[in-house]
């Protein structure tokens, strides 16, 4: 489905991410049309690019690090999502090694744009956007 | 008059006799370990870091026979580089965070004699740039020296692996970090640190074997006092640096989160008395965020052993703008440079030129480039000593928020900390190479102390995409010729290549691949001798030891490290069709996680 809309040439995608019913706050829309993205969700690409992929791999696609972006947005809401960059989470897994994602929530490179790299990530999640540095969308007139 | 004089002399000679003395002390220990090539008493190998081992049972001819022997799973999943020390019957091997050590009987195929581990928080983890590494522990005087993680250094019991004394060597909540090994020299042991991407003030520091009470600390920017320089007698390619010069080429207090982190390998020079290592990038990684020089970041530095002072510096990448931290191995070999023998120092750094030094004066000899496609700068002005940027691959020029594309090499340089090898019977020097480039756009950051300090996004493509020459390997392997600045021979690799090789006295040169290969080639030639698929990715450095009469090579497998992180989901995304990206996203089909030692033998 994703794939179908990606391909349609003029259709202008703007994805309700929220899809829990429990959110308190809407969750932040991306905007992207034939491949090129909203001057936000560009923004989320390049401060995802500048922090978070150290861990969770170029385009979000995860590595050996840290999950794939791309799927755990498909389960994670806006408020969760919100909640783990701020609060920062610790799992020990069946080995008993630790996996630790920090908060980032006194880092202002990451509080100061935070509904931009959600907008940047749901739209890879949702298969709406390739891999790669997004084409920036024409100012609009 | 006479008297004060008299008591000059007196003193003079007492001084004389105490450096005297302490060199002849723990020195000897360890430089007597390290010349029987039995053992592998340091990281390195030895202390002019040429990973050089005179054992010759394994040769060209017979290579073809080597065959594993024993396994041993280190238990931990990270990233594994370094490799394992090799003291008479006992092998210790470390692991990535949480910092195991196990001391290993040789005369029971490894069995633990004992193991430790260290208790760490774990909020240290995400603030390691490019993975959980360690880089292998450190013996002297029944001690082994372990870095942690949260840049504790420990001594340890070789016995019973109990911790002797215990010191702090930076704040992981500023971002400080170690994964660098510690080296011992004399009566000392040195630790670099890690944090370039966290804005930390970088520095090299020398604690005192017996109670791990600081002997020296000399930073890499700041006022004199300390970076430990003289204004008059520190030179940078002969001339005087001149009075702070770890604050003048910086705006404001800009030093204080200035990077040039320390966190390569250490090379002693016992004849000069100078310890030699390079310092990383200045932080942020965006240029137009810190104007001038941002001495001394990207900086090859020579230290009196005892006291921490410089003798002389070499910056190689002023005012970085492509990440190419200068913290890559200083390889002390002396050569003939055009009939005359010199006392050099060969340094491959990340900024893709192979530089030849004369260790003694600073004076630079050479500086080719050592994978053709590099490109952002067209050669170094061997008086000043400055590359030569071109203004198209310039990310300051182009400015921030602009995406400079095409730049050779790209962020990981030409080579990382995995470490080159020398043998004295070929001349050569084999280098294990990157051959990736970039796009990189700079951007504005705020610092905030613990938090990552990077302002730039960068996408990774195979040097070929350049060149323009049809090929999609990320790496080679590669012999030097560091006296006329020639690569003799290259092994194309399908990955970069992340793995600290080795050569031997048998004119086999060793070296891992990150899908997994140990592969031992031909010195001369770079024929292939011997492949085998270990269990994970290769990111360690090979070694090799004799026990009963028996040589053996070991190598630590552990995919991870940057390479693993970054590329085991794909390097880049680029929709152009490239076959490469294909290549790129293939390396989780070939390899997965886990630290393992493989050991082979004929």
């Amino acid at each position: 489905m994703t794939r179908y809309f990606a391909i349609l040439p003029a259709i202008f995608i703007v994805a309700i991410a929220s899809s829990s019913s429990h959110s308190s706050e809407a969750a932040p829309e991306y905007v992207v049309q034939d491949g090129q993205v909203d001057k936000a969700t560009f923004n989320g690409y390049r401060r995802f690019h500048g922090t978070c992929h150290a861990c969770h791999g170029q385009d979000a696609l995860g590595g050996s690090f840290a999950p794939s972006l791309v799927e755990s947005l498909k389960t994670m809401d806006y408020e969760a999502f919100k909640q783990t960059v701020l609060e920062g989470r610790q799992v020990t897994d069946a080995s008993g090694a630790v996996n630790a994602m920090p908060s980032f929530g006194n880092d202002k490179n990451i509080t100061k744009h935070l509904d931009d790299i959600y907008r940047y990530l749901a739209a890879r999640s949702d298969g709406v956007l390739d891999p790669g540095r997004p084409p920036k969308l024409p100012k609009p007139k | 008059m006479r008297k004060p004089f008299a008591r000059c002399l007196v003193s003079a000679t007492l001084g004389m006799l105490a450096i005297g003395l302490s060199q002849a002390h723990a020195n000897d220990e360890v430089k007597e370990l390290a010349a029987d090539p039995a053992n592998w008493a340091m990281q390195t190998g030895d202390y002019a870091n040429t990973r050089y081992s005179k054992l010759n049972e394994i040769n060209i001819d017979n290579a073809k026979d080597l065959q594993p022997v024993w396994t041993f799973s280190t238990g931990v999943l990270r990233g594994h580089e370094g490799g394992p020390l090799i003291i008479g019957d006992t092998m210790f091997l470390h692991t990535p965070f949480p910092n195991r050590v196990y001391a290993m009987d040789l005369n029971e195929e490894g069995r633990i004699k004992w193991m430790y581990e260290p208790k760490q928080d774990p909020s240290v983890i995400p603030v390691m740039c490019c993975d959980t590494v360690n880089r292998g522990v450190a013996y002297a005087e029944g001690k082994v020296f372990l870095h942690q993680a949260d840049t504790t250094l420990v001594a340890l019991d070789e016995k019973t692996g109990e911790v002797i004394w215990s010191v702090k060597n930076g704040d992981a909540g500023k971002g400080e970090t170690g994964t660098a090994a510690p080296m011992v020299y004399g009566d000392k042991v040195f630790l670099g640190i890690s944090g370039g991407e966290f804005g930390v003030h970088g520095h090299i520091t020398a604690y005192n074997i017996a109670d791990g009470s600081l002997a020296w600390r000399g930073f890499s920017t700041g006022p004199d006092d300390m970076t430990l320089m003289d204004p008059e007698n520190t030179t940078h390619l002969g001339q005087p640096v001149g009075k702070d010069s770890g604050t003048a080429t910086w705006e404001g207090d800009q030093w204080k989160i200035g990077g040039g982190t320390t966190w390569g390998w250490f090379a002693f020079d016992p004849e000069e008395n100078l310890v030699y290592y390079g310092t990383g990038n200045p932080s942020t990684w965006n240029p137009v965020q810190r104007p001038g020089d941002n001495r001394w970041s990207m900086t090859i530095f020579a230290r009196d052993i005892d006291t921490g002072m410089t003798r002389w510096v070499y910056q190689m990448t002023p005012h970085d703008e492509w990440d190419y931290d200068g913290v890559n191995e200083m390889i002390l070999v002396d050569q003939e440079m055009e009939g005359e023998m010199r006392k050099t120092l060969v340094h491959f750094d990340r900024n893709g030129f192979g530089y030849t030094m004369d260790r003694v004066t600073g004076e630079l000899l050479v500086a080719e480039k050592y994978d053709p496609v590099v490109n952002w700068a067209t050669h170094v002005d061997m008086k000043t000593g400055r590359p030569q940027v071109v203004a198209e691959f310039s990310t300051h020029q182009n400015g921030e928020d602009v995406n400079t594309t095409n730049v050779c090499p790209a962020a990981l340089g030409t080579k990382d900390q995995q470490p080159a090898a020398y043998s004295p019977q070929t001349g050569l020097f084999y280098v294990p190479t990157n051959h990736v480039c970039m796009d990189y756009e700079p951007f504005e950051v705020e610092y905030t102390a613990g938090q990552p300090y990077v302002g730039a996004t960068l996408s990774m493509f195979p040097g070929g995409r350049v060149s323009g020459d049809g090929t999609d390997n990320l790496g080679n392997f590669i012999a030097w010729d560091a006296a006329k600045g020639e690569i003799k021979w290259t092994i194309p690799e399908a990955f970069s290549v992340w793995s600290g090789a080795l050569a031997t006295a048998g004119d086999v040169v060793f070296y891992g691949t990150l899908e997994g290969h140990l592969k031992a080639v031909n010195a001369h030639t770079g024929e292939e001798l011997y492949r085998f698929k270990t269990p994970s990715g290769i990111i360690g450095n090979v070694t090799t030891w004799e026990h009963q009469g028996k040589q053996y090579i070991g190598v630590l497998s552990g995919l991870g490290g940057w390479a693993g992180i970054g590329f085991a989901a794909g390097l880049t995304g680029d929709t152009d069709g490239l076959g490469a990206v294909g290549a790129y996203k293939s390396l989780s089909s070939y390899t997965s996680l886990g630290g393992v030692l493989t050991v082979f033998a004929l």
